[in-house]
């Protein structure tokens, strides 16, 4: 038993038909209790009035953004080193939904930072960064959709994941160095154990969070299924052509 | 090595591009800003740096896409992967060729069109260290966005989209080496930040450049 | 008749309801596009299987 049985495609299936439905009805019953939760059921902040609320669609489609490009990059990796069809399907399969993970945030952050920060967008390093991983992914995906030979695009996009990855850590700490912003720090920081959100805002952001996580799963290995069939689709009718 | 290096330049010399048509897109770039942000000079001189710097990026984009696209057609390409000089150091010497066609020519025009930007004299200096010192860096990321789109028929665009965010942060730091220099302020940081970028960049670049390229001849 | 549904939002209402709109509406899109793309795969795959198993 190991992880890398389901580098076969058709294992990778089977178990994606197994585990789906439960993922699917886990993801939007979470997507839906935080979001219902956050809207409905907390309060407004003293300084921030009702616009607090955006937060439950902010931080976690930001978090995904962030995490989408990651889960790429380690896929990236895994095809380039053990060849594996399913890893870079899987990473192809991510990018949309990171690219809308991606939107998501940076629209929600222009509607609240309007009425608080009094403009829709500022040259802050956090919403440029997101405003650069935006660029990366279009340009992943173009690079997809630009070569026609599946296994040379794999191994391209491949590369220009982690050649992307190292730009994208660079252009941060670049980004800061350029302009100091006035966005808020991070609402959950892990290592010092506290937190700048108060708990009555604190239970329903978690359960987005989990929400947009398992959500990702979900579309992630559905797509990842579309991708494999798709390509079967085609080695058969190439197959079929030849005899 | 040499002999590449010679017969990129000599191909580059002869075919009447490289050398001018940079330098007169890069002058073109600087009369049109002015055209487009009106004539007030300290306005202009106020973002002269960050201008030649766009000027830079763009013209040194501008040949890109021919720096492998035609050896790729003619086959020679496939030469020189199976020559016995590594893949690696082959694309390092057609950065360098196309820096020398392309960057170092607008090193040395840029403090001429400084002038033309109203460039504050303490200026100068900088914004042609900045860039003596950043433009390699983009021919060799340029080189790699060449090598990943050289078998897409027209690449162009998609060479853009991929090149261009890798080449924030040299543009930030550069244009901020000039920023600060034409404000007369410290540039050590930034000036530092950008030689470490180039640097990294010439010596990590060229492996990814060639993996890439033995894809696409594959 | 909508204010007993939502709750006071105040004078921030706007930016409030535009964000949860689009971002539903972004994450539903996405869905759907993702389970249109699934279905079509998966229909095409079995024509091209059946027609397969047809000739065999």
């Amino acid at each position: 038993m190991s992880l890398w049985k389901y580098a076969n495609p058709v294992k990778f299936l089977h178990l994606s038909e197994r585990v789906l439905p439960t993922l699917w009805v886990l993801s939007i019953a979470c997507v839906a209790t935080g979001l219902v939760w956050g809207f409905f059921f907390t309060p407004d902040d003293f300084r921030q009035g009702s616009t607090v609320k955006i937060i439950y669609l902010h931080v976690p489609s930001a978090l995904m953004a962030i995490n989408a490009w990651f889960m790429m990059l380690l896929a990236s990796l895994i095809w380039l080193v053990r060849r594996h069809h399913v890893s870079a399907l899987a990473a192809k399969a991510a990018a949309p939904v990171g690219v809308v993970m991606t939107v998501i945030a940076l629209v929600t952050g222009a509607l609240w930072g309007q009425p608080m920060w009094g403009t829709w967008w500022a040259w802050d390093p956090r919403l440029t960064s997101f405003l650069i991983l935006f660029l990366f992914y279009l340009g992943y995906m173009a690079l997809w959709a630009a070569i026609e030979d599946p296994d040379s695009a794999a191994d391209l996009t491949s590369v220009l994941c982690l050649v992307g990855s190292v730009f994208a850590v660079l252009s941060r700490y670049a980004v800061n160095f350029w302009n100091q912003g006035l966005h808020q720090g991070t609402s959950i920081p892990v290592a010092t154990g506290e937190r700048s959100v108060a708990d009555v805002f604190f239970v329903p952001l978690v359960i987005a969070m989990i929400g947009f996580g398992l959500l990702f799963l979900a579309l992630v290995f559905y797509r990842t299924g579309t991708e494999i069939r798709l390509r079967r689709t085609k080695a058969l009718l190439a197959r079929e052509a030849r005899t | 090595m040499k002999a590449l290096l010679l017969r990129d330049l000599r191909l580059a010399f002869r075919a009447g591009g490289g050398f001018g048509l940079g330098l007169a897109f890069f002058l073109i770039v600087v009369m049109l800003v002015a055209f487009a942000v009106g004539p007030q000079a300290e306005l202009l001189s106020r973002i002269a740096p960050g201008v030649l710097w766009i000027g830079a990026l763009l013209a040194c984009l501008l040949s890109l896409d021919r720096l492998l696209a035609l050896d790729f057609e003619d086959g020679s390409l496939d030469l020189l992967a199976t020559a016995p000089l590594p893949l690696e150091a082959a694309l390092s010497v057609k950065a360098l060729a196309h820096w020398i066609t392309t960057g170092l020519p607008l090193v040395v025009v840029a403090p001429a069109l400084g002038v033309l930007l109203n460039l504050p004299p303490q200026g100068f200096a900088w914004i042609t260290i900045a860039l003596l010192v950043g433009t390699p860096a983009l021919s060799v990321i340029g080189t790699f966005g060449a090598a990943i789109t050289v078998g897409i028929k027209r690449g162009g665009l998609l060479l853009s989209l991929l090149v261009l965010p890798l080449y924030v942060p040299t543009l930030i730091f550069g244009a901020e080496v000039a920023r600060r220099g034409a404000q007369g302020m410290d540039v050590s940081t930034p000036l530092l930040m950008l030689a470490g970028i180039t640097f990294g960049v010439l010596a990590c670049m060229p492996f990814a450049s060639a993996a890439v390229l033995r894809v696409n001849l594959r | 008749m909508m204010s007993a549904i939502l709750p006071d939002l105040g004078k921030y209402a706007m930016p409030v309801l535009a964000s949860y709109g689009s971002g539903l509406i972004l994450l539903i899109g996405l869905v759907c596009v993702s389970v249109w793309q699934g279905r079509k795969a998966k229909a095409a795959l079995d024509a091209v299987e059946s027609k397969d198993q047809s000739d065999a």
